[in-house]
């Protein structure tokens, strides 16, 4: 990122897909690139607006199931965020958003609906609604933390060889066969909804570092100590 | 009224019976476990205590308990009513409501979104009113353009009267079925939920209250009701002004729902009003209790509309204790924390407690609101002067406040 122009945030249709909180992820990145002193652009881009494809960290969160339809056919029309990826850029795709991202995911009725195809992944409607408090040990390359969060969702998601497990679930239900979420470049996928990274600060450094470099260490208390007491309410003693 | 059957007067009684039970063995205040007994021994009790009385149902995201009580008021005008008044609002409470006033000729029952199309289905109500619809408990209540779809459904084909907020595009859509709809004005002032059109998915055009879609024709109706300012303007283009003493401007849009409620039983404004004017607390909600010399003022807020509106009756001026719990009846996810915008709290002092106290202390300290966590709410009150104090909390965290009271709020 040059120095002299501010990271660019990009949030995808909050006007479809923020159910529950997914304004947090946009609201943390913000504060932990201010406080390293990092000036900071967010667009937010609504449905009926098209995305540019010139932003640094792209963000899709969660949604119901038609306005998950609805997501997917606006962007496959759109073309901005893959070509914003083909850029550069990186993307944090959240529940309904992560099922997007994928080849094909299952509607309201269970029929399968064409994604976008920015992750080998496919995803179907799961007979049960996994709900609760998820905990996975993260899996490769992107740092030797625990995710923790909270999942709420219908989806099955199997894994393509173009893609990486983020973490093995020890709570929780996640991609559904002992993962939970995705990654590949500069994309992660996940089924921690709303505020992923509330709980994950490691997880929104990450990304930072990608569009900005190293990082210069901050405080993190607040995060910590809520991190740490809910990874101590739902780990098995 | 007429006469309950035999079985369905036993199953009644002995509901009655389990109640009192459980109120005077402090399990509870009865008004479920009455009407689940009541339900086993009469699978169709709820039909039958139903049959025969002018019903009203009420339901809505945010606001039933305190419309159900200003209904309940108003009818009072005209005979007794039976209501389930403390929230119980599922197919059991709506049992035992309607058994411990079995010769009301009227009832008003708060009824929860998810249970309106069974408890419409089964009692055949004269009224229904719906308000608002936002998210709201996600990890148990599920989706609200869902939710929407089940009242369009439910309500087709039934000669109910439905009298409903307008400026909710959801609600409006939900109600679309309906026989005869009375529109009303209330407004809605989080709308993080109705930026797309329920019926084609397209954007909704918004301007003041009013909405249109940009790619279907789906819009507003025109209201007969208005809720203006602080005053009702009714389908004669009357102007009453309110002058409640319950506070906020979401009690005014409850008052105008009730009016035009009222009105559909025949009762005017002029005798409806100061009957609404007389509620100053409904199950604790708006309160005010004392402790050395503090004056507390309690606001339930239990999702991010709710806190919205809860905002906009909090004093400025005044310091502010914040309550959230995770427990079942307020949703096990704090993600909703994320929705409200705290920034309106900076420049007041703001105590943080709760057992979820450190999800809002990392939401506050995110929104740069500088706050004080307390382990427990008496350290957050011992950390008041002596005056006035708002207190905003969520459904469990109320509860326990009020508890602390003595529940005599």
């Amino acid at each position: 990122m040059p120095s002299d122009s501010a990271l660019r945030i990009v949030w995808i249709y909050p006007d479809l897909l923020s159910t529950y909180g997914d304004q947090g992820n946009v609201l943390i990145l913000e504060q932990r690139a201010r406080k390293r002193g990092i000036p900071v652009e967010t667009v937010y881009v609504r449905s009926a607006d098209m995305v540019p494809d010139s932003g640094d960290i792209y963000l899709i969160g969660g949604g119901e199931d038609r306005p998950q339809i609805l997501a997917a056919e606006r962007l496959r029309r759109d073309g901005g965020l893959q070509r914003a990826i083909d850029l550069g850029a990186s993307l944090l795709a959240v529940c309904a958003g992560y099922q997007i991202m994928g080849s094909v995911f299952g509607g309201e009725e269970g029929q399968p609906v064409a994604g976008i195809g920015l992750l080998d992944i496919e995803s179907v409607r799961g007979p049960a609604r996994a709900v609760g408090e998820l905990a996975a040990e993260v899996d490769t390359g992107l740092g030797g933390h625990m995710l923790t969060g909270f999942e709420n969702h219908m989806g099955v998601t199997r894994l393509g060889p173009g893609v990486r497990p983020l973490s093995r679930t020890v709570v929780g239900t996640g991609n559904g066969d002992g993962t939970e979420g995705c990654h590949t470049g500069k994309i992660v996928g996940t089924y921690l909804h709303g505020p992923a990274l509330a709980r994950n600060p490691w997880l929104a450094d990450v990304f930072l570092s990608w569009a900005a470099g190293p990082l210069a260490p901050i405080d993190d208390s607040w995060y910590d100590r809520l991190r740490d007491e809910r990874l101590k309410a739902v780990l098995p003693r | 009224m007429t006469q309950l059957p035999l079985r369905a007067q036993l199953a009644s009684a002995l509901g009655r019976t389990a109640a009192t039970l459980s109120r005077v063995t402090g399990r509870g205040d009865g008004s479920v476990i009455g009407g689940r007994v009541g339900l086993i021994l009469e699978p169709d009790l709820l039909r039958k205590l139903a049959a025969d009385r002018k019903l009203v149902l009420v339901s809505a995201t945010n606001g039933k308990t305190t419309t159900t009580r200003l209904i309940t008021s108003e009818l009072q005008e005209l005979g007794e009513v039976a209501s389930n008044a403390f929230g119980a609002n599922m197919p059991a409470g709506h049992v035992s409501a309607l058994s411990q006033a079995k010769q009301a000729p009227f009832a008003v029952l708060e009824v929860d979104e998810k249970y309106l199309p069974e408890v419409l289905d089964t009692t055949g109500a004269t009224i229904v009113c719906l308000m608002n619809l936002s998210r709201d408990q996600m990890d148990r209540a599920g989706e609200i353009w869902l939710l929407a779809q089940k009242w369009q459904r439910a309500l087709a084909g039934k000669d109910t009267h439905v009298i409903a907020n307008c400026d909710d595009p959801l609600v409006t859509w939900g109600a679309s079925t309906a026989a005869r709809v009375t529109w009303v004005s209330c407004g809605q002032p989080w709308k993080e939920d109705s930026w797309c059109c329920p019926e084609c998915g397209g954007p909704l055009d918004r301007k003041g209250n009013d909405w249109a879609c940009r790619e279907c024709t789906f819009r507003r109706p025109e209201p007969t009701w208005v809720l203006d300012d602080d005053a009702v303007i009714d389908p004669r283009r009357q102007r009453w002004v309110l002058d409640l003493q319950l506070p906020g401007r979401a009690n005014r849009a409850n008052a105008v729902i009730a009016l035009a409620t009222a009105e559909a039983f025949g009762l005017p404004v002029d005798r409806a009003l100061p009957r609404l004017r007389e509620v100053r607390s409904v199950a604790g909600r708006y309160t005010t209790v004392e402790r050395d010399g503090r004056s507390l003022r309690l606001l339930l807020a239990k999702n991010p509309a709710g806190w919205l509106e809860a905002f906009e009756v909090a004093d400025p001026a005044l310091p502010i204790i914040l309550s959230v719990n995770a427990q079942g009846p307020d949703g096990r996810d704090t993600s909703w924390l994320w929705d409200v915008d705290y920034r309106v709290l900076s420049g007041r002092p703001v105590f943080v407690t709760g057992e979820r106290r450190l999800d809002l202390a990392l939401r506050l300290d995110v929104a740069g609101v500088p706050f004080q966590l307390c382990e427990t709410f008496e350290e957050a009150v011992a950390h008041q002067a002596a005056g006035r104090v708002d207190v905003i909390a969520n459904y469990t965290a109320f509860q326990q406040i009020r508890a602390e009271f003595g529940r005599a709020v």
